[in-house]
């Protein structure tokens, strides 16, 4: 006879499954998110002013490759190409004779510039959170932000004149470089005036909002004493926006954000140690003051990297994280990845919004992605203790 | 394991917060750090467990100076837990242990380190709690989770700085015994800072006194902690208890200011 009264006997939780069932959701979700990107970056590509079917962004992504692997084996390795040639199946050119320049040439570069602004801030915000063992720190709340459009604005006040006569860069550039090195400069700052009374978190946070509150004396100051034209293109700047992408920018980009994500991945273990405090992690063996200094660096070089392209983009480095530590609790080893990728996510959605809601008129992505990220994250914060969603 | 403290000093901002401390500790033994607040107890762990350097003197494990050691072996040999303790909202009990395995880890986490957490928490009877967030717990179960990373740091030389102060008079008392079993059976070392007399008494092999960054008595803890020394370094008039169960000190008022 069966046995139909079999005891149940409650499955024994132990360190073991906790941490293997904690480890393959932490990476399904990690999949989910790389999986939704690249959807959205396949959307954004096709809608706009000149809508374009899937499959014709598909082809025009394809094709255009294919051209340029083509001219790139004739021009350097005829032999190759000749070879190359001689492949029977071919990616057809996309219907729409249009598509292979809108979405290559103008489209692409954008989506790629959101991925990897979304990226490097969400990445800094998840370091710098981590490192200072504070919610509320971001590149926004370091200063990095104020310093940068101080950067930016000076060089848009300086104007074309003086600037381009002296030196080879365009105006554009001069713009990305100025708030580049503002903003990897307002660390600097912050780190030295810091170090005077010993490099704790406190004095860190402390030192990088005053160097912020500097920086937006200085902007300030050029807002009002510049003319309405130049005035203009500043207000755009400090905005933020997918203005400026390229595919220089973008083909700058990838490796400077690929290094410094690998890094700032590298010391995921370090960072878990420091969330049990500066002293515990000191006993662990850590060099609490170095991890700072180069944690800080690579993140803040990251974010101004980007930012420099694409202007002032708030709420990404704060929240990202953020987002992410409610799903997939605070292991840095998936956090980092996770938070990137959400940040790219977000600011992807919100940009292609951005640009398509009041086609063909474009408005600032922050507008939507306040609106749109600000509104997710209270309903996360409203469902319950904000933990366990996932 | 031996650890040798020589002549140790530390200066801050000019002023002296430890002076001239010497003792040392061989295996399988503990030592009761006692004094006043602000008497540098604290600060000498600290010292010890590599978090701050001192100004004069030497430390030495096995003979070697704890300056000249790599922090990381370092870290398998010495673990602390401090008297106040920092973690974050979403971190769970066992991630937290795990973090006592930080210097065997280089990427993934093997079944063996995962094992050793799970002995930790066994030990201290927190396996069931392993998959809570630490912001759940109460303040003593949360000091029972740093001890437990102390335990998975596997070191020879334990580190606690008031690991009893938040802990119930029931759970002081497994502490205490759950560590002296420790310490027996791995033959490792331990110093506790704590406040409570009585604990020093029952727990301790050797107790060290400390008045305002001095030694003021070292010694077996009857021998030491008498009526007298209480009286000069609290401050606190008290007496003596003998019955079945052991000795018992009493502190009952504080001294008439001199």
């Amino acid at each position: 006879m069966e046995e139909i009264h079999k005891p149940l006997t409650p499955k024994k939780v132990t360190v073991h499954s906790l941490y293997k069932e904690g480890s393959t959701r932490r990476i399904a979700l990690i999949i989910g998110l790389s999986l939704l990107v690249i959807m959205a970056a396949v959307i954004s590509a096709g809608i706009g002013t000149v809508p374009i079917s899937p499959m014709d962004t598909i082809l025009a992504i394809g094709h255009s490759c294919a051209v340029m692997l083509q001219n790139f084996l004739h021009t350097y390795l005829p032999s190759i190409g000749a070879w190359y040639d001689t492949i029977p199946v071919s990616i057809p050119a996309p219907s729409n004779p249009q598509a292979e320049l809108i979405v290559v040439g103008f489209r692409l570069p954008r989506i790629f510039l959101a991925i990897l602004t979304g990226i490097s801030l969400a990445v800094a915000g998840a370091v710098m959170q981590g490192l200072l063992r504070n919610p509320l720190v971001s590149p926004f709340t370091l200063g990095l932000s104020s310093a940068a459009s101080f950067g930016a604005a000076l060089a848009i006040v300086l104007g074309p004149g003086i600037l381009v006569s002296y030196f080879l860069l365009s105006y554009d550039m001069w713009i990305v470089v100025f708030a580049f090195l503002f903003g990897w400069l307002s660390m600097l700052l912050v780190y030295w005036i810091s170090r005077s009374r010993g490099t704790t978190q406190s004095t860190l946070i402390l030192a990088g909002v005053v160097i912020g509150y500097l920086f937006t004396a200085g902007v300030m100051a050029l807002k009002y004493t510049t003319n309405n034209e130049k005035l203009r293109e500043l207000m755009v700047w400090l905005m933020g926006g997918m203005w400026g992408a390229s595919w220089s920018a973008v083909l700058l980009l990838i490796p400077l954000v690929v290094i410094c994500f690998y890094l700032l991945e590298r010391k995921a273990w370090d960072l878990n140690a420091l969330s049990a405090g500066d002293d515990v992690a000191k006993n662990l063996g850590i060099n609490v003051e170095r991890l700072r200094l180069s944690g800080l660096m690579i993140s803040t070089f990251a974010a101004s990297c980007c930012l420099a392209f694409t202007g002032i983009i708030g709420f990404i480095g704060l929240m990202g994280p953020h987002i992410c530590r409610m799903f997939i609790g605070s292991d840095h080893r998936y956090l980092i990845p996770c938070a990137g990728l959400m940040g790219a996510a977000i600011l992807l959605i919100s940009d292609t919004v951005a640009r398509t809601i009041m086609s063909p008129v474009e408005i600032p992505v922050g507008i939507i992605m306040y609106a749109i990220g600000g509104v997710f994250f209270l309903f996360l914060i409203m469902r319950g203790r904000g933990r366990g969603l996932y | 394991m031996e650890l040798v403290i020589d002549a140790v000093g530390k200066d801050y901002d000019q002023k002296r917060v430890l002076d001239d401390i010497s003792f040392s500790l061989g295996n399988a033994e503990i030592v009761a750090l006692v004094g006043p607040n602000g008497s540098g107890k604290s600060t000498l762990i600290k010292t010890i467990a590599g978090v701050h350097t001192q100004s004069t003197g030497t430390i030495r494990i096995d003979g070697n100076d704890i300056r000249t050691v790599d922090p990381i072996d370092l870290a398998k040999v010495i673990g602390y837990v401090p008297q106040h303790f920092t973690y974050t909202l979403y971190s769970t009990v066992f991630e937290t242990v795990l973090l006592g395995r930080r210097q065997h880890i280089k990427w993934s986490v093997s079944d063996e380190e995962l094992s050793r957490v799970q002995h930790s928490l066994d030990a201290l009877e927190m396996g069931h709690m392993a998959g809570n967030y630490m912001d759940q717990l109460s303040g003593g179960e949360r000091q029972k989770v740093f001890i437990a990373r102390a335990l998975a740091q596997d070191p020879e030389l334990f580190l606690f700085d008031e690991p009893t102060s938040a802990l119930d008079i029931r759970y002081q008392i497994e502490v205490m015994e759950t560590m002296r079993e420790i310490t027996w059976e791995r033959g490792a070392g331990m110093i506790i800072a704590v406040h409570d007399l009585n604990l020093a008494y029952r727990y301790a092999d050797t107790v060290v006194v400390l008045n305002g960054g001095k030694m003021a008595g070292y010694g077996k803890p009857q021998e030491i902690l008498t009526p007298t020394c209480i009286s000069k370094v609290y401050g606190v008039d008290s007496f003596v208890i003998e019955n079945e169960f052991g000795k018992f000190l009493v502190p009952f008022r504080a001294n008439a200011a001199p």
